[in-house]
């Protein structure tokens, strides 16, 4: 295994910490209309991610970085060529992170119901766009001999995506909703059970469309054993969701991202992004990796680092263990 | 197509609008967390209540101001793959691995570790809190040395090789970029540049409260706290600037001299306090100037010879082949000005409120009430008029934008004084932009991230005035009693959350 092949797994791996974690809080912030009655659940719902929602978005930064460093042209390719759905996702990131901090920080009706429209937004559009994107990549794009993306931002709107998008948006979606049945108590805790196994049937369905619509395609062997996992998990999820076992039901519909993004970059491997123009010029990790020695320095640091952040990521998770509910939030301002 | 609106002059202008307004943002983050979790580490040392206060007043805007830092320097990431591809793609290799290292080791750290204080009041013990921000202050100290890494790289490129075949730079010496000295001395500069920003801020808020006598014990502090960094953070900006500056005048001449109109090289050269000059000619029409001043700052020595624009850019075109070499020399020149006189600015005007507030010019014993008394301007025997005593106040005040403006004509002329060169003397600016992004979707974004900022820009500023007003919160029972175990006590497990959104 060359090291541009271990890079092209830490990508996989970064995408999926990322899909894992803040898909639970995109998940959480579509809650906010879906699943909250009133201001203190939408609070509730909130302080479940509160402590952990910034540090889940570096894992997005920490992906846009490897791949900057390790393939630059796949960044340099990608990110010139879906200009816009980035655009509108950046835009996103900025209102919700504010939305987020600042939602509170006044009292009055007006201000804190626009924040919260703007959470709502800014977590389904997200969850929605990275879905196409991705399923985009798998596709393959029209990209020329010089490695420029030369398609339109209609070329991306397709069936295939827009359904890859909507698989994302309602995986993240039942993923956060088993995330707050386990991080909550009382009344919103047993709505957002039920919740969780009605959006798991529309997930799995739609999942269960695009999987096999990718596998058919431009599936494997390999990706084949992902698919099954994937679909397994995502039913273990539903079935101990039922059950009321939230721990392993939270464990399960992480496993369902996990495996899913797996095969996604299997079905893509040896290639980053192909060409859907000519297979001659599709990215793969020799042709868009860096040098040796830039690859050999960050596979230096990435195993110092990443050990340390899943132990201190981890430690967060295990400081904010207890569950909230709503006699846990005061109205203070 | 009209230059104006050409993909690479709007790039341009994108990357400068997210840049500077980034970089409002940074230097007050970066500051304001090492103040805060000073004033944390008081409390835990002293249990004064005035310094848990102070910690948790300055902490509120730290905060406020942090949530914009973050999320502007999203933006910053993205945009070199989105507007500048064939940068991307020319340095990737050896740029991509400082930001790379960025996001693994410090933005982890600072993100983790915030959320770990802002919600960790009631879940962990006061010295294991206390270390969390320590940890977000390393974080963004960490962040800002990797990020000025891979900028200094720009400036003054090291450790690599071009590869003719994949047509790109490649790393040779990660380590080399990691210190070479224009990394170092730029770290130096910006981070001490960054302290001068949260002291003036600490100290001007300060002043508005000590001006109205209120929350006079948090605030007196806080004013002593800001004006100290202020000026020690000021004398380093100036020698770190001095360094910077010996550095950029071997490394990149053309900058300097186009930062001191220095049309042709002089030995000695004078520094320039006033110059008018005509770009197209090549001279100064009108100059008032220093002899010698700019020989000392370039080469220690008040003789020897700097080279001019002209001398710079016909070297350059025998280098490079024809072309013109020189950066706009009005916003080099005046860029420079602006950043040395607000910086130092700042720091006299907080070096005379050090002096003006110290013991002797208290109020009278007489009139004394207790040791935390509003500092009161006895400069003579007779009391000042109320208006002229008021006016330090209100000139603390105004001194808070001051080096916020510094930094930001720092970095304008930093990176205008660079141009025509993206990377120096490696690849130029226009061959550096996304060959396939159209007009109209620069032009889109750069109107849709301006307009974000402005209306964001309006909703923090009056964040920041609201609880600037509200002056430090009164502690309650639970603040004066944190947990002794990870996670909370279990005493009471229905009791609110000492933080919620």
């Amino acid at each position: 295994m060359q090291l541009h092949d271990v890079w092209f797994v830490l990508i996989a791996v970064l995408w999926t910490g990322y899909f894992f974690l803040e898909g639970f809080d995109f998940g959480v912030g579509v809650l906010t209309k879906l699943l909250a009655r009133d201001r203190t659940e939408k609070r509730v719902l909130i302080n479940t991610i509160g402590p952990v929602w910034d540090g889940n978005e570096v894992w997005l930064l920490t992906a846009g970085g490897a791949t900057f460093a390790a393939f630059p042209d796949w960044y340099a390719t990608l990110f010139s060529g879906f200009y816009l759905p980035l655009l509108l996702i950046l835009i996103c990131l900025i209102i919700r992170g504010v939305a987020f901090e600042y939602r509170h920080k006044r009292p009055e009706d007006r201000w804190q119901t626009n924040w919260e429209h703007a959470i709502f937004w800014t977590s389904l559009i997200p969850a929605f766009l990275w879905g196409v994107a991705f399923a985009n990549i798998v596709r393959g794009v029209k990209i020329d001999e010089n490695k420029e993306y030369v398609g339109t931002l209609l070329d991306l709107l397709n069936v295939y995506s827009i359904l890859g998008g909507l698989v994302t948006l309602t995986l993240f979606t039942f993923h956060g909703t088993v995330f707050t049945s386990l991080k909550t108590v009382g009344d919103i805790r047993d709505r957002s059970r039920k919740l969780a196994t009605r959006l798991g049937v529309v997930t799995a369905v739609l999942a269960l469309v695009f999987l096999i619509w990718t596998q058919v395609s431009c599936g494997d062997g390999q990706s084949l054993i992902a698919m099954i996992v994937a679909v397994l998990a995502l039913v273990g999820a539903l079935g101990f969701n039922l059950a009321g076992r939230e721990g392993w039901s939270f464990a399960l519909s992480g496993v369902t991202i996990a495996a899913a993004v797996a095969m996604l970059f299997l079905t893509l491997f040896p290639n980053v992004m192909p060409s859907s123009l000519n297979e001659a010029w599709n990215l793969t990790v020799t042709n868009s990796s860096s040098s040796a020695y830039t690859l050999k320095i960050m596979t230096w640091c990435a195993a110092v680092a990443t050990p340390l952040v899943l132990l201190y990521q981890g430690w967060t998770y295990w400081v904010f263990r207890k569950r909230i509910g709503t006699q846990h939030i005061v109205d203070v301002h | 197509m009209d230059l104006a609106l050409a993909p690479e002059t709007l790039a341009r202008w994108q990357f400068g609008i997210t840049t500077v307004y980034h970089f409002l943002f940074v230097p007050l983050t970066i500051s304001l967390a090492a103040l805060t979790a000073g004033l944390q580490t008081a409390w835990v040392r002293t249990e004064k209540e005035k310094y848990l206060r102070a910690t948790k007043f300055w902490g509120k805007l730290f905060l406020i101001n942090i949530a914009m830092g973050v999320v502007t320097g999203i933006v910053q990431e993205f945009q070199f793959g989105m507007n500048w591809s064939d940068y991307s793609r020319f340095v990737g290799d050896i740029f991509g691995a400082p930001l790379a290292f960025e996001a693994l080791i410090a933005f982890f750290f600072e993100s983790t570790f915030i959320g770990l204080w802002i919600f960790g009041w009631d879940k962990l013990p006061k010295k294991i809190h206390l270390a969390c921000i320590w940890m977000v202050s390393m974080g963004t100290v960490l962040s800002a040395y990797f990020i000025l890494a891979a900028n200094s790289w720009m400036q003054h490129p090291v450790g690599f090789r071009i590869n003719e075949e994949r047509g790109r730079a490649e790393l040779t010496d990660f380590w080399l970029v990691l210190t070479q000295n224009t990394a170092l001395t730029q770290f130096f500069h910006t981070i001490t540049a960054a302290f001068l920003v949260g002291g003036a801020f600490m100290a001007g808020i300060s002043a508005f409260h000590l001006a109205r006598k209120k929350h006079v014990p948090v605030m007196r502090s806080s004013l002593r706290l800001g004006l100290i960094v202020l000026i020690v953070a000021g004398m380093g900006t100036a020698i770190s600037g001095d360094l910077l500056g010996k550095v950029m005048f071997k490394q990149q001449p053309m900058k300097m001299a186009a930062a001191e109109a220095l049309w042709d090289g002089e030995a000695p050269a004078p520094f320039s306090v006033f110059a008018y000059g005509d770009v197209e000619k090549g001279h100064n029409k009108v100059a008032i100037e220093i002899p010698g001043l700019l020989s000392f700052l370039a080469n220690d020595d008040f003789t020897s010879f700097v080279p001019g624009i002209n001398d710079v850019n016909k070297a350059e075109q025998e280098k490079f082949g024809p072309g013109d070499y020189r950066p706009n020399i009005p916003v080099a020149y005046w860029g420079f000005r602006w950043m040395i006189g607000f910086g130092m600015a700042s720091l006299g005007i907080g070096a005379l409120g050090l002096w003006l507030t110290r013991k002797r010019f208290m109020l009278p014993a007489e009139l004394r009430t207790g040791e935390d008394e509003v500092p009161h301007l006895v400069l003579f025997k007779k009391p000042l008029s109320p208006k002229l005593a008021n006016l330090y106040w209100v000139v603390a005040l105004w001194t808070m934008g001051f080096p916020l403006i510094a930094n930001s004509w720092g970095w304008i002329f930093t990176e205008m004084g660079r141009q025509p060169w993206v990377v120096y003397g490696v690849l130029r600016t226009r061959d550096a932009v996304s060959p396939n992004v159209s007009q109209a979707e620069v032009l889109t974004s750069m109107i849709g991230f301006t307009l974000l900022y402005a209306v964001l820009a309006v909703i923090e500023v009056k964040l920041l005035v609201k609880y600037v007003k509200a002056g430090p919160p009164e502690l309650t029972e639970a603040d004066l009693n944190p947990p002794t175990k990870i996670g909370g006590d279990d005493k009471n497990p229905d009791r609110p959350m000492a933080f919620s959104y």
